[in-house]
């Protein structure tokens, strides 16, 4: 005898390469992103729905889980602890939450001053946050699905090769309503997404 | 002494700062005590802010072994440029803070550069544990911020190191008598707590906070790595543009 689990599908959208998404992921609500294509940044910002102040903190996940990647079982605190969302399944491995977001202005330093004008996911995540009252203050440090950032014995870090594949996923339960804001990273100069940026979709489901 | 009256009452507060037993903070040596421009002992527990201009350098001090310094940087005229602990590590393609290390802000600026560190027990990773999550808003509060804009911080004086498989270790810190000494680059607003590292409970001492001016050090190399430099050149574009006034 089988146990079939049938979901209702909330929302099912694709998100171009480079371009923004979000959402309020109701508690009990499951999201699921998928690399359609395979080693694709995702960067993510997380707000509880009923009180924007309080946000994601990348430092206090790091902290409760003493680990600084993300993966299936990782608890998405709030700054006051509160826990926003769950990896309840993970394809791929070593998710970033240290290394934060391409910006117009990091990209100038990192890669050189031509880049200044080139699209990056601060961008993004202002442009959709201003759609719920956002702004630049309430940008913190993010999560990066599917990218990979190791950090050797003397405190090297850097973004390399991403583990993820095409169709690989990673699932997500919202713990209480959470706004998820969506950088679906256009970032071009460096291996986060193999120097070329593609797709993803996002499955809400409830 | 009679605190029945307003008299009495008034004696009787004035009595106590003259009977009070100073414990500021250990002057750095080689420092013409007229340059010092702020000087505080922060207690465990304890908090600070001050706006530093251009050109301060800042020590902060482990005097007895047990200080944990969790600080933030806002841009002092634009608070909404602030330290991004993100860019701080990722651009200088390193996690753990020493000599040369910039704090960059979100706008690809140096805020402030660590000149000189004799701790090497630092962390970027874990952010404040509540009471120092609690005492840099109320130095916040002090400045007309809003918690929102508290952002992820760094911690001086207690260490943590990353295993290969992403695990956390602590290392504590290196002793009494340690310190670390920042260069600020632009007008920052440095909000400061003292207390416990959020993995490491070990008992907090105090942290001495001294500054003064030493606009000649802006012209210091403390690293040559391209996105030092690339940093550098943003932040003295940006000043001058502001202020009409080259580099010092």
């Amino acid at each position: 005898m089988s146990i079939t689990t049938t979901r209702t599908v909330v929302r099912d959208e694709t998100v171009p390469a480079r371009a923004s998404w979000s959402a309020v992921v109701r508690a009990g609500e499951q999201l699921e992103i998928i690399d359609l294509h395979g080693n694709q940044a995702v960067d993510c910002l997380l707000y509880n729905a009923a009180d924007h102040t309080d946000r994601y903190s990348a430092q206090a996940t790091i902290t409760a889980q003493r680990n600084i990647f993300l993966g299936a079982g990782s608890v998405l605190l709030s700054e006051s602890g509160a826990a926003l969302m769950t990896v309840t399944a993970d394809e791929v491995g070593n998710h970033d939450t240290v290394a934060g977001a391409c910006s117009q202005e990091s990209n100038t330093l990192r890669y050189g001053h031509h880049t200044r004008h080139q699209h990056a996911c601060v961008e993004n995540f202002l442009a959709e946050g201003l759609k719920w009252g956002l702004g630049k203050r309430d940008l913190v440090s993010n999560i990066n699905w599917f990218m990979n950032v190791p950090v050797e014995a003397d405190g090297t870090l850097g973004i390399v090769d991403g583990l993820s594949a095409p169709g690989k996923t990673i699932t997500l339960r919202a713990e209480i309503d959470t706004l998820v804001l969506v950088s679906n990273c256009p970032q071009i100069n460096n291996p986060c997404n193999g120097f070329d940026p593609t797709p993803v979709r996002m499955v809400v489901t409830r | 002494m009679t605190t029945a009256n307003t008299t009495g009452a008034r004696d009787h507060a004035r009595a106590q700062a003259a009977a009070a037993i100073g414990d500021g903070p250990e002057r750095p040596a080689g420092v013409d005590a007229t340059n010092i421009t702020f000087a505080q002992r922060i207690p465990a527990g304890g908090y600070a802010n001050v706006v530093l201009a251009r050109g301060t350098r800042v020590r902060l001090s482990d005097t007895d072994g047990g200080a944990c310094a969790h600080l933030l940087l806002l841009r002092a005229e634009s608070p909404w440029e602030r330290l991004n602990v993100a860019d701080t590590v990722k651009v200088p393609w390193q996690a753990y803070l020493g000599a040369g290390h910039p704090l960059l802000s979100d706008q690809g600026r140096v805020l402030a550069t660590v000149l000189t560190d004799a701790s090497g027990h630092h962390d970027t990773l874990c952010g404040p544990s509540p009471a120092g999550r609690q005492g840099l808003r109320m130095a916040g509060v002090k400045q007309g911020l809003e918690p929102r804009d508290i952002g992820p911080t760094v911690s001086f004086f207690r260490g943590v190191r990353v295993e290969s498989d992403g695990a956390l270790t602590i290392t504590g810190g290196s002793g009494a008598g340690a310190a670390v000494e920042l260069l600020v680059h632009l007008p920052v607003t440095l909000l400061v707590a003292n207390a416990e590292h959020p993995l490491d409970p070990t008992p907090v001492t105090p942290l001495d906070l001294v500054a003064w001016s030493a606009p000649g050090d802006l012209a210091l190399s403390p690293n040559s790595d391209p996105e030092y430099l690339r940093a550098v050149e943003n932040t003295e574009q940006d000043w001058h543009a502001r202020t009409l006034e080259a580099r010092a």
